[in-house]
């Protein structure tokens, strides 16, 4: 799965979203020094090979209600990982299900899932229907429920831009 | 929240139109002009309720990036989250109810950079990070069925 370093121009230009103007893909094709077409052509084969995985709004939970987002970890044997994982992300209310690295002894854990919900408690019940439903009544297990969101925005990459091309492309 | 508000929230997560005027085809399907969807994308986006029309990219397919935490003392917590924040390669920053509070994803095009940018973070905070980088995605990001009720 190859993502050209045209490729990475334009994904920094969609970095704060499609521009809200009657031709957004020609201005993001000014931004990343390309045409509409181009721009056009470039997201349609990303989405094609998986790179994007979804091309639209993106919501932010909290301001819609969405007020208890909580990330929940667990600790599961790496030989049963797999299993639990796929289980655990066929749970609708599971938005995302990763499995990342453990640092013990200070970080034990090595499932990751995040559970978006309007009310607190009817997170704490939905962890417990994962539980049982994936057999993991006795895993331990930590809830982190967000209090504050500091920041949210797309990524970008533009670290590692030539010089040249970071001052014909976003104009800083 | 308007109706019109919450179908462009609800029916535009994926598939959002590749054309020459995107929004004139949003509109054509609602049933209104582009105009109006423009103005109610724009008060959306003011309101909070929409991050942005854009991409979400398959973890680790553009990129290194890690989620990662870092253990602030309570007194230093918003001078750390902004210091965290500053840096464009944090593209999430959150605060959640641990010892572990301070809760970041950063995003850079190599190992290297990523390194690089943990380091900063360490040096400028004097604490250390904690980097979980992903493994294995057992989920897509296919949106968010919104209810309303």
């Amino acid at each position: 799965m190859v993502v050209t370093w045209r490729d990475r121009r334009l994904i920094e230009a969609l970095a704060d979203g499609l521009p809200l103007a009657a031709r957004p893909y020609a201005e993001l094709g000014r931004m990343a020094g390309m045409d509409e077409d181009e721009v056009i052509e470039r997201i349609q084969a990303m989405i094609a090979k998986g790179i994007i995985t979804r091309f639209g709004v993106i919501v932010r939970h909290h301001e819609l209600g969405y007020r208890a987002n909580a990330m929940v970890v667990w600790d599961i044997p790496d030989d049963d990982v797999a299993r639990v994982g796929e289980a655990m992300a066929d749970f609708p209310f599971v938005t995302l299900c990763y499995r990342r690295v453990r640092r013990p002894p200070l970080w034990p854990y090595n499932l990751f899932c995040m559970i978006h919900g309007r009310e607190r408690e009817t997170v704490l019940e939905q962890v417990e229907q994962v539980a049982r439903g994936c057999g993991l009544e006795n895993a331990r297990r930590d809830i982190l429920f967000s209090l504050r969101r500091f920041k949210q925005r797309g990524a970008i990459y533009r670290r590692d831009w030539p010089a040249l091309e970071l001052a014909a492309g976003t104009g800083g | 929240m308007d109706d019109l508000g919450r179908r462009l929230l609800d029916e535009f997560q994926r598939g959002f139109p590749l054309t020459l005027r995107p929004y004139a085809d949003v509109a054509a399907r609602l049933g209104v002009d582009e105009d109006t969807v423009l103005d109610a994308l724009r008060a959306l986006k003011d309101m909070g309720a929409l991050t942005r029309v854009g991409a979400v990219f398959r973890p680790g397919s553009v990129g290194v990036s890690t989620l990662a935490a870092l253990a602030v003392p309570e007194e230093h917590l918003e001078q750390v989250a902004a210091l965290v924040s500053a840096h464009p390669e944090v593209n999430h920053n959150y605060q959640r109810d641990h010892r572990f509070n301070v809760w970041f994803v950063a995003t850079a095009t190599d190992r290297e950079s990523l390194k690089a940018v943990i380091e900063d973070i360490e040096a400028e905070t004097g604490l250390d990070v904690l980097c979980l980088p992903m493994l294995e995605s057992f989920c897509l990001d296919l949106g968010f069925g919104l209810q309303w009720s």
